[in-house]
């Protein structure tokens, strides 16, 4: 290191001892020195398809608007229509640039009247609570909070995520129906939101505790013990990965950026455009002039190889020819389907389901086709 | 013993044994352990030459895929046909899956390799431990 020259350290959660003490691989995540794996990618992703993971995902970040202009504000900043929330309702949504490109894409929870937690991503954290200090500052009525160190988040994902859950809360898990939260007593700590979220394709809860180390190791320990009969494993991002990977599940930086419109990714079911039902936001007038030139020119498609060959991030995708049209957006080998799978933003006219097409691995096109999305939906419904 | 001391090592983390004009090639404990579950190794056939220090395959866990380096020059004379199948076997046992054979073109390339206790400091440096 050369004088003069400052390194910022990686930022750490409450429980990454705890990470450690378990052997887990660390790596940098957006600033953020997080686990890869612990016992193995392949069994973790497992343990989620089949019974429990826990992850810790305390780097998520927390946005709070309170007040009487605070619909009014979510309304402004996000896609999604707010208004059609319950209390106790969450929606998928994100926030636009006035080009209908992504700032991020984020989980608005309506929390009671005049009050909604918008959860954010981790490498997108500064910059979102200053765009929305930005875009709303000026606005009556709402007052923006960001509680993103106050919170360890913790994900319990999986079929038996209910069932591990459930010894250590007398809240009844049964009756929080999918993007629903409720409040309750969790491992002895009074208050604690319970939302059945997640990112994972799979069933399961995410909880938010104080973020002291001590109550965050504890926690940790009594949902690890609880899921033992279930075979629980903690889980790093590279099982996070593969799992919403195989759900075809937006990941920030991948399937959406600030150079990928809404329509590009997919995901205009998210948007409501409609400005009787919904009013201005930022981004909507991109987007309905998107729709009435006829679309966006590319699409996201979900592609599984059919020769030998695993497609990586940034691999060209190319017609059988050899002539590039996109590039792999996230592939890997997907590990419940046991197929190599990938995401690209591909030409309209390549982007159908059945086309062929393909990938260009180190210097050698590897057939693939164009597949129904998502690659992976779970079967059974939470009880 | 994580790194036999009969073995030679590159600084790409490739192991060779040595057996009379014969080397075998595998990857080391560390190179495994770094890429986590492995789901393809691709390897060259019998009869290619391979020159040292140039790839001659690569392997690929979930995460990423890794170029091999060959530490000596030499022609293949047999490839290690259950990683087609089973890849895995390579993070069960580093040392003990073995993926190629090749004839050695001049032993005195193996000079230029590490040795188990200089590949050992190799990594502890690059680690930074």
């Amino acid at each position: 290191m050369t004088a003069g020259c400052t390194t910022i350290p990686l930022r750490k959660t409450a429980l990454n001892a705890v990470h450690r003490a378990l052997r887990a691989k660390m790596v940098d995540f957006g600033g953020w020195e997080m686990p890869v794996e612990y016992s193995g990618l392949i069994a973790e992703h497992m343990a989620v398809r089949t019974g429990v993971g826990l992850f810790d995902v305390s780097h998520m970040g927390d946005i709070q608007l309170r007040g009487p202009g605070s619909l009014a504000a979510v309304q402004r900043l996000c896609m999604n229509d707010a208004s059609k929330l319950a209390v106790g309702q969450a929606q998928y949504s994100a926030m636009l640039h006035p080009d209908g490109t992504f700032v991020d894409d984020v989980v608005v929870h309506k929390l009671s009247d005049n009050d909604y937690l918008i959860v954010i991503n981790a490498g997108t954290r500064e910059k979102d609570v200053a765009w929305v200090r930005r875009q709303i500052g000026h606005m009556p009525g709402v007052h923006v909070s960001d509680y993103s160190d106050m919170y360890t988040q913790l994900a319990i994902q999986g079929p038996k995520a209910e069932a591990t859950l459930q010894k250590l809360t007398e809240a009844e898990l049964r009756g929080i129906g999918n993007y629903r939260f409720a409040w309750g007593k969790v491992c002895g700590l009074y208050n604690v939101m319970i939302a059945r979220t997640g990112y994972t394709g799979e069933d399961g809860f995410e909880i938010y505790i104080p973020s002291d180390e001590l109550t965050s190791a504890r926690v940790w320990g009594e949902v690890l013990a609880a899921g033992a009969e279930f075979g629980i494993l903690p889980c790093g991002l590279g099982a996070r990965n593969t799992l919403r990977l195989e759900a075809a599940m937006a990941l920030y930086g991948h399937e959406i950026s600030e150079t990928v419109n809404v329509f590009e990714a997919g995901l205009e079911r998210y948007a409501q455009l409609d400005l009787a039902a919904k009013g201005d936001f930022v981004g909507r007038d991109a987007l309905v002039a998107i729709e009435a030139a006829g679309g966006p020119k590319r699409r996201l498609a979900g592609i599984e190889m059919v020769e030998r060959g695993i497609a990586r991030d940034g691999y060209p995708v190319c017609t059988v020819g050899g002539e590039k049209i996109g590039a792999i957006a996230s592939g890997s080998p997907a590990p419940f389907l046991k197929k190599n799978i990938a995401l690209a933003h591909l030409p309209v006219r390549y982007a159908g389901v059945g086309e062929v097409v393909a990938v260009e691995i180190r210097g050698q096109l590897v057939q693939a086709r164009v597949v129904a999305l998502p690659f992976y939906k779970r079967t059974k419904k939470y009880a | 013993m994580a790194y036999p001391a009969g073995y030679r090592y590159t600084k790409e983390h490739e192991w060779i044994s040595v057996e009379g004009a014969t080397g075998t090639v595998g990857i080391t404990e560390y190179a495994q352990n770094s890429l986590g579950d492995i789901v393809f190794v691709d390897l060259p056939k019998v009869g290619d030459a391979l020159e040292a220090g140039k790839i001659f395959g690569s392997v690929e866990s979930v995460k990423a895929v890794s170029d091999l380096y060959s530490p000596v020059s030499g022609t293949v004379t047999a490839i290690n046909e259950e990683l087609k199948d089973a890849p895995e076997r390579v993070n069960a046992d580093a040392n003990g899956t073995w993926m190629l054979k090749l004839a050695l073109k001049d032993a005195g390339e193996l000079e230029g390799l590490l040795s188990a206790a200089q590949y050992e400091a190799f990594i502890a440096e690059e680690t930074g431990q």
